[in-house]
């Protein structure tokens, strides 16, 4: 029997029954399309954090007032008003010529109504900061320029905004020279942020940053602010940094850390580990969409291998009928084995390509980037599953002597 | 009808591992027993069958139903193996055989007729007779021009591209008697051929059968109808798994309908 003919019987045995084939098809190719998509996924989240850990740069700290891990950055409940974080604290820290410390941006943020002739956007953060902001942190200017430290001093009404409040209040034109009201206060746009990819709750590209000074005159007072970015001089010495900041801190804020009775006034967190913490929870998120892919394609595979034995089991009588007319072991095997192959080989690939397409697509706010591997897994163990229930009953049929095979059903 | 002599090159094939082997035997039975299961619930379905078959006999092999007929053929056929005792077909000792000798053997020297029919369904009458061809390794055009003559043999030269299914009882088992003849083996072996078939349908196939001994062939037909008997050369009857009775109906190599 040759190559050829047992593609033609295999080929034969495939159309033969139409709804059969195609429900193995359909099993083989959802649980594939499942496993590459479901991982692709999970690579994009976690390729996002990582994106996001590229794009900070590993070399600043946030300095926050009050304890603890609260994001609220508000002024610290203290009586003693020596104990808060000011402006003033945060200049004669960038003057103390720290070895390790390049640059510290202090920052005052406050949630107030913008508006333009044309339009008002309700609750955009307001970020009261010094020009080293824009070389500092994310935030880069995309068109037009910073305020200058001229602006600081003077406090200027000037603001640069997010690309996308930009568009929001100017639809139609460029918003650069343009007046904006912030809580009725009128600003002139000197630039206009780059737009940098979201970190999820807050719409980074949707804020106001103008003169600290501007700001707390206008919004916050003169009290705490909430928090100072501070530079190390390279990603090596953030540790460094940390330590010089902290003992310079301790001595402005008269904070004994030993003193277990006192409340730290501040928390320094190192920006680059709190996203190193995201990227192993995205880690973790790709390794349980994994888990839920692999148990889809079992799940496939069980439906295959239900589908693979009831045709053997049906088709034994056949085998039966083969033998007596002098069929051999090999060639019924090799039937089966093609016809095995085939649907499963046509199922993954289906699956594969549905996966490619549905890895076009955004998928709750993840772009799917597919992980190389994940291909020939999902379809070799789709395959493998396929073959061996598929041939297994049939060697075992193969093997009966053919009135065994014959009587059966 | 036309059909074609049997291969006399077969006679070749005997061994000399058979020194008694006489060229003008197709199949000889020393001492058959087949035994089902063990102990107790044994079951003893032929106690030692001693048969020699001359090449284009037309025997019928006859007995009630339980008597180990069937066993008997499905021995014949090598779709079983005896329990004990010595099969020679054409010479050999098929018992010695591995599994791919012995599916040459089904595939080149014996034709078989189901009484059940046993084709293949979804596929065409045609690719249903070319099947052991195919198994026999046989090329594309030479297996269609040989299956294609077998079903004209059969009178169904109109019917070659019809399923099983749309065909009747009898043109079904027509097209089982061409797959079993395209080959042209050494021996057809027939197990109640007319047993699923109205009366009309069974003197088509007789009368196939009739012919085909005429043309030389050698035929072993399992049966329990007398009618069916009739039209062997040479009638022997089986009863609790003994041959209890050797009778020949016509000499050897004349068969029913042959100018004698």
């Amino acid at each position: 029997m040759t190559v050829f003919e047992t593609l033609r019987s295999a080929l034969r045995g495939i159309t033969a029954n139409k709804l059969r084939s195609a429900l193995t098809l359909l099993g083989v190719m959802i649980g594939v399309a499942a496993v590459i998509l479901l991982l692709a996924v999970g690579n994009g989240s976690s390729q996002q954090v990582n994106g996001l850990i590229t794009q900070l740069g590993t070399n600043t700290l946030t300095v926050r007032a009050g304890s603890g891990f609260g994001f609220g950055g508000g002024a610290v409940t203290s009586d003693n008003s020596t104990k808060k974080l000011t402006l003033d604290v945060a200049n004669r820290l960038a003057d103390a010529g720290l070895g390790h410390v390049d640059a510290v941006v202090p920052q005052v943020t406050t949630n107030l109504t913008v508006s333009s002739t044309s339009a008002s956007e309700d609750s955009i953060s307001l970020v009261g900061t010094t020009p080293n902001y824009f070389t500092v942190t994310t935030a880069k200017i995309g068109t037009g320029e910073s305020f200058t430290k001229a602006d600081v001093t003077s406090a200027a009404k000037v603001v640069v905004i997010g690309s996308t409040l930009a568009t929001e209040l100017f639809p139609r034109s460029s918003a650069l020279g343009q007046s904006i009201s912030v809580d009725g206060t009128p600003f002139t746009v000197v630039g206009i942020l780059a737009t940098q990819s979201s970190t999820g709750i807050t719409d980074s590209n949707s804020v106001v940053v103008a003169p600290i000074s501007r700001v707390q005159r206008s919004y916050t007072g003169f009290g705490a602010i909430s928090t100072m970015t501070v530079e190390a001089t390279s990603s090596a010495d953030v540790s460094a940094a940390q330590g010089e900041i902290e003992v310079m801190l301790n001595q402005l804020l008269k904070y004994d850390p030993t003193d277990t009775s006192a409340t730290a006034p501040y928390t320094v967190t190192d920006q680059s580990s709190l996203l190193q913490t995201a990227a192993q929870t995205a880690q973790s998120y790709t390794v349980l969409l994994g888990a839920v892919a692999a148990i889809s394609l079992l799940v496939g595979g069980i439906g295959v291998t239900n589908v693979m034995l009831v045709t053997v089991t049906e088709r034994t009588r056949e085998i039966g009928i083969r033998k007596a007319l002098g069929a051999t072991r090999p060639a019924i095997l090799g039937q089966f084995l093609v016809e095995a192959a085939t649907l499963t080989l046509l199922g993954g690939v289906l699956g594969v390509v549905v996966a490619l397409i549905g890895a076009q697509f955004e998928i709750n706010g993840t772009q799917p980037v597919v992980l190389g591997y994940s291909v020939p897994l999902a379809l070799g163990v789709s395959v493998a599953i396929g073959v061996f229930f598929g041939v297994y009953p049939a060697a075992r049929a193969a093997a009966m002597r053919p009135i065994q095979a014959l009587r059966s059903i | 009808m036309t059909i074609a002599a049997p291969d006399t090159h077969r006679a070749d094939r005997g061994d000399a591992g058979s020194p008694d082997y006489d060229a003008g035997t197709v199949l000889e039975l020393r001492g058959i027993r087949q035994t089902y299961g063990t102990g107790e619930a044994a079951v003893h379905a032929l106690q030692g069958i001693d048969l020699v078959v001359a090449r284009g006999d037309y025997l019928a092999i006859m007995g009630p139903s339980g008597s180990g007929k069937s066993t008997l053929m499905n021995l014949l056929g090598c779709l079983d193996i005896a329990s004990d005792g010595q099969y020679l077909l054409g010479g050999v000792d098929v018992s010695s055989l591995d599994d791919r000798q012995l599916a040459k053997v089904r595939n080149k020297q014996i034709g078989f007729v189901f009484q059940s029919f046993n084709l293949i369904p979804r596929m065409t009458a045609l690719a249903n007779v070319e099947l052991p061809l195919i198994y026999g390794g046989v090329k594309s055009a030479e297996r269609r021009r040989l299956a294609l003559e077998a079903l004209d043999m059969v009178g169904l030269a109109d019917r070659v591209d019809h399923r099983p299914q749309a065909l009747s009882g009898g043109q079904q088992q027509r097209v089982a008697i061409a797959r079993a003849l395209v080959t042209s083996p050494t021996i057809v072996l027939a197990d109640e051929p007319t047993g699923n078939l109205d009366s009309q349908s069974t003197d088509d196939v007789l009368s196939i059968l009739d012919s085909l001994s005429r043309a030389g062939r050698t035929i072993v037909v399992i049966t329990h109808e007398d009618t069916v008997g009739e039209h062997a050369a040479r009638v022997v009857s089986i009863r609790d798994g003994r041959l209890v009775s050797d009778r020949r109906n016509r000499p050897l190599g004349t068969a029913k309908g042959a100018a004698a």
